[in-house]
């Protein structure tokens, strides 16, 4: 068995968000304890396998089936004396792990997720910076992600950087988190949260701490206008129509909250909390019928004419 | 046997009375009023099986669904339903059941008595099974089944989130169907404690009779967790209160505490008496005595009583303090330990005898290599590190199946061909069983084992689809393809008992030359069981009993249902709880309409709470209590 899984990892592991290809110190220390535990988990397998399979093989009459040790003894190094000598093994590393994956760490970032049904609200409190589905991180500075939800149970997991916490009623789970090299990271809602928990995911960015300060910068700068044109014309439909209802874009009248801030959607990688590509294209689907993409999600089909559909999608791609 | 005997005319007279004394009204009328343990047993197998296949078929359109990314074979609200149902089925409407007919069947018979302690309590818990599995379907007719998980977390199931009836039929049928596992497991405790054949202490008991006892004292302190878990979710539901509403100072995550207060135990619940048919069927097939007989039992009771210390591990993700979380790692990787116990026993009973390769002792084996598997990532999430990452994950589906399904549904089959021949008098084929298990073998492997690998590689639980390019597809395929070779292989098994019904060699009293006191009567048993209780003084009576000593009635009230006098009595002998020395006799009582009379009106009960209609409500209750009435004052009913 362990060899087929060596084998079957090796195959396919490459693009997955895999736990077994941390790129983080607290998803490394749990690769690490994982790959103790299979080394022990296949040594017993093997080692009971092997006793199952020679206790049920063929023997001819009279030949001798006493059992190595005696029955009592057999039985007490078995079952008793040799797991016990695991357990405690295994009970060990749980502590030793656990106090380091929970130790707070100096001068975190500190980052606010917050649960929606079925995408996240992500708040940069220091900064002063309100985004959704995308967390930028700087390579290699501890983050504290804090988690709170405003609806159902959620649970925030990036497999590659670290284990998952529940975002629950009423409380705020910290998760602590640190990319050691730079790329996008995938995570995904964990906790069953209803009709649309398989499109609830989100990327974590993580970027050299220059490439991010300028990320920060950028975002605390007063918002560019929109170039005039069809862009123009597009924040005032997106002001003057039911986006502005559940929306906010930072600079305008649009404050709406039970959706996602869009203030700087036009950087954003995906649409739905990474259900499809962020492009004109399916912004125009989305726009004219979200539902098509992601059935169940809050957003009516909003109709517009062609022009003003374009001039909307223009002024939102330039929103960055 | 080889001798003809010519029968006495008394002899045939007396066979004739004991027919007239113990069989049930022929047609409808028998059928529901019966309190015969053996027919309940089998009713309650037979219906289990119904809910097996459904949550089978359930199963098979997940697969589908996942095969590929991005399909459509069912949509996300669909899916949900059907991950929903197809665990709640298997949990409360097949595990759970399945188990407690084989134990409605056996146990009177491995403890060599007429009846369970309370047989019109025992027709009554399976009416009210097979009531609340009817209610929880009944929402499939009206278009609104249960979506929120098999174990419904708020609030995503209060009114706001859940607005329509799917959860209240969640909810009221998990109230409704633990009467039955209740009342079932008070039915098993008392029968094993004072209906024991005179001679059977209690360091004889068969071994699955410990497993039947240790599950049923599990469920006496298990399950009023989770009734009282969806009765505060349903009163939030129907009547406004906020046990879990943390917005108005309740809190959400009480609910998980109560829900897997009973979660965990739960599993074991259907683990033991697994345990206790595998530990059954072993010794039979190695031609041995289990060895290590003490050692199984108090693996049994120990698993029993730890499995009340682990609740917690289902819950390391919620934010709880890591001190306090730590404790609940450590009881969950203490409990391997009797675990490991019970695999050096059963290896040692091999290593001691000669094994043969029965059909039976095949899903023994399959479970063997199975539940070893399981066990071991049992031990894996249990730490808790680990467990953030495979929490949720499909490492965790891979997990439990490997127990719930390995190591509980292999043994179930397995002891669907041991034991089925005593219920029919039918052998199953044995072509038929190997074909069918091998099949479920590889199938089985190939559907779960790259799970553990899907979840180690990010895929969440839960999940109607998933995208392309994230390296899942091709496990996902091999997953489909395995479920469905393990779904044919269930369907040999139907088969072949389709087949034994009507081709079957007959079965004879003891076709496997096994020890306990079930293979002493004739196959199917006859409706008394015992005409004379065997007098006991052996753990295996039948291997070291030859000829098997019955007793004969005395003139005193304790001694006088020991003899055929007693069969003819329609009474059994009461022992005493230890030493199964004889004390007093019980009249069992005859047909009554009155348990399933009681069952129903609990059903209107709980329909009148489904559709908030007062009148309703009330007419279930006051039906309910009328049965109730009825049963107090007429001990000794005659058919109603």
């Amino acid at each position: 068995m362990a060899v087929v899984a060596a084998v079957v990892l090796a195959a396919c592991g490459g693009s997955s968000p895999s736990a077994l290809d941390p790129k983080g110190p607290a998803a490394a220390r749990i690769a690490d304890v994982w790959w103790l535990m299979l080394a022990l988990a296949a040594a017993v397998y093997v080692a009971v396998a092997v006793l199952i399979l020679m206790a049920s093989r063929r023997r001819a009459e009279g030949q001798d089936r006493r059992l190595p040790l005696g029955e009592h003894t057999f039985i007490w190094v078995g079952g008793i004396a040799v797991p016990t000598i695991i357990l405690v093994v295994l009970a060990v590393v749980t502590v030793s792990s656990t106090a380091e994956l929970t130790r707070a760490e100096d001068n975190p970032l500190r980052i606010e997720v917050e649960g929606f049904k079925w995408w996240w609200e992500v708040r940069y409190p220091e900064a002063d910076i309100v985004t959704a589905n995308e967390v930028h991180v700087p390579v290699g500075r501890p983050v504290e992600v804090e988690l709170t939800t405003a609806d159902v149970i959620h649970s925030f997991w990036v497999p590659e950087l670290a284990g998952k916490a529940d975002m629950v009623p009423g409380q705020r789970n910290v998760l602590r988190v640190t990319a050691n090299e730079p790329g996008e990271y995938r995570g995904q809602c964990a906790e069953y949260c209803g009709l649309q928990h398989a499109r609830m995911a989100f990327l974590i960015i993580a970027d050299p701490p220059q490439v991010f300060d300028d990320w920060v910068e950028r975002h605390q700068a007063p918002p560019p206008e929109p170039p005039p044109g069809p862009a123009a014309d597009g924040e005032r439909i997106f002001e003057s129509s039911s986006c502005a209802g559940c929306h906010a874009v930072r600079g305008t009248s649009a404050v709406g909250e039970s959706g996602p801030d869009l203030s700087d959607f036009g950087s954003r990688r995906t649409l739905g909390a990474v259900t499809v590509e962020n492009n004109r294209d399916n912004l125009g689907v989305w726009i004219a019928d979200a539902q098509a993409f992601k059935p169940g999600n809050l957003m009516p089909p909003i109709s517009l004419e062609p022009d003003e559909l374009e001039a909307l999608i223009d002024y939102l791609e330039s929103r960055r | 046997m080889a001798i003809v005997e010519e029968r006495p005319v008394e002899e045939e007279e007396v066979e004739h009375e004991l027919h007239e004394v113990w069989e049930d009204a022929p047609g409808i009328p028998g059928f529901f009023a019966t309190v015969d343990h053996k027919r309940i047993g089998m009713r309650y197998i037979y219906t289990a099986f119904i809910f097996f296949f459904i949550a089978g078929l359930q199963a098979l359109f997940i697969r589908a669904q996942l095969t590929v990314p991005d399909a459509e074979v069912v949509g996300p609200e669909a899916y949900n339903q059907l991950f929903t149902m197809h665990g709640t089925t298997m949990i409360f409407l097949f595990n759970t059941p399945v188990l407690a007919g084989f134990g409605n069947y056996l146990l009177p018979l491995q403890l060599g008595t007429r009846d369970m302690a309370f047989p019109r309590l025992n027709a009554f818990s399976y009416w009210v099974f097979v009531l609340a599995g009817i209610f929880m379907y009944t929402s499939y007719l009206v278009g609104a089944p249960p979506d929120g998980g098999w174990f419904a977390y708020l609030p995503l199931t209060d009114k706001v989130n859940s607005p329509g009836l799917n959860l209240d039929f969640w909810g009221l049928g998990v109230i409704f169907v633990g009467i039955s596992t209740t009342v079932g497991a008070i039915n098993f405790i008392v029968t094993t404690f004072k209906l024991r054949a005179p001679g059977m202490s209690i360091n004889r008991l068969p071994i699955f009779v410990w497993s039947i006892l240790a599950m049923a004292f599990m469920v006496i302190f298990a399950v009023p967790a989770v009734t009282l878990a969806a009765a505060l979710l349903e009163s939030d539901r129907l009547f406004g209160t906020a046990f879990f509403d943390t917005a108005r100072g309740g809190s959400s995550l009480l609910y998980q505490h109560l829900f897997w207060f009973w979660g965990h135990p739960e599993v074991y619940i259907l683990f033991v008496p697994a345990v206790g048919m595998i530990s059954m069927m072993i010794p039979v097939f190695s031609r041995r005595a289990l060895s290590g007989y003490v050692w199984a039992a108090g693996s049994l009771v120990a698993i029993a009583f730890i499995s009340f210390g682990v609740w917690v591990h289902h819950m390391f993700a919620t934010g709880l303090p890591a001190l306090a979380m730590s404790f609940f790692s450590a009881a969950s990787l203490v409990i391997a330990i009797p675990s490991g116990v019970l695999f050096f026993v059963w290896i040692a009973t091999m290593w001691q005898g000669r094994v043969r390769w029965t059909t039976p002792m095949l899903f023994s084996f399959g479970f063997l290599l199975i539940f070893l598997l399981g066990g071991l990532t049992g031990v894996m999430v249990s730490i808790m590190p680990f467990d953030w990452q495979a929490h949720d994950s499909y490492f965790v589906v891979a997990h439990f199946h490997y127990v719930l399904n390995g190591a509980v549904v292999f043994p179930i089959f397995g002891a669907l061909y041991f034991w089925l021949p005593k219920m029919t008098g039918r052998m199953l084929s044995e072509r038929m069983g190997k074909l069918s298990f091998w099949m479920m073998f590889v199938g089985f492997n190939l559907a779960f084992f790259p799970m553990h690998v899907l979840g180690l590689f990010g895929m969440p639980r839960r999940v109607y689809t998933y995208a392309r390019g994230l390296g899942w597809e091709t496990l996902n395929v091999v997953v489909t393809v395995g479920s469905f070779l393990f779904a044919l292989g269930t369907l040999l098994t139907l088969v072949a008992w389709v087949q034994s019904r009507t081709r079957g060699a007959p079965a004879g009293d003891n076709p496997w030359d096994a020890d306990s006191l079930e293979w002493a009567v004739a196959s199917p048993t006859p409706h008394y069981n015992f005409r004379a209780i065997p007098v006991v003084n052996s753990r295996h009576p039948l291997w070291d009993q030859e000829p098997l000593p019955e007793a004969s009635s005395g003139d005193e009230e304790a001694t006088r249902s020991l003899g055929t006098p007693g069969a003819l009595d329609r009474a059994t002998p009461i022992t005493t709880g230890l030493d199964a020395a004889a004390e007093e006799t019980m009249a069992i009582p005859r047909e009554t309409y009155l348990p399933f009379l009681l069952a129903l009106g609990l059903a209107v009960f709980f329909t009148g709470l489904l559709v908030e209609a007062l009148v309703v409500g009330v007419a279930g209750v006051a039906v309910a209590t009328l049965g109730l009435l009825w049963w107090a004052w007429r001990t000794e009913a005659d058919l109603v």
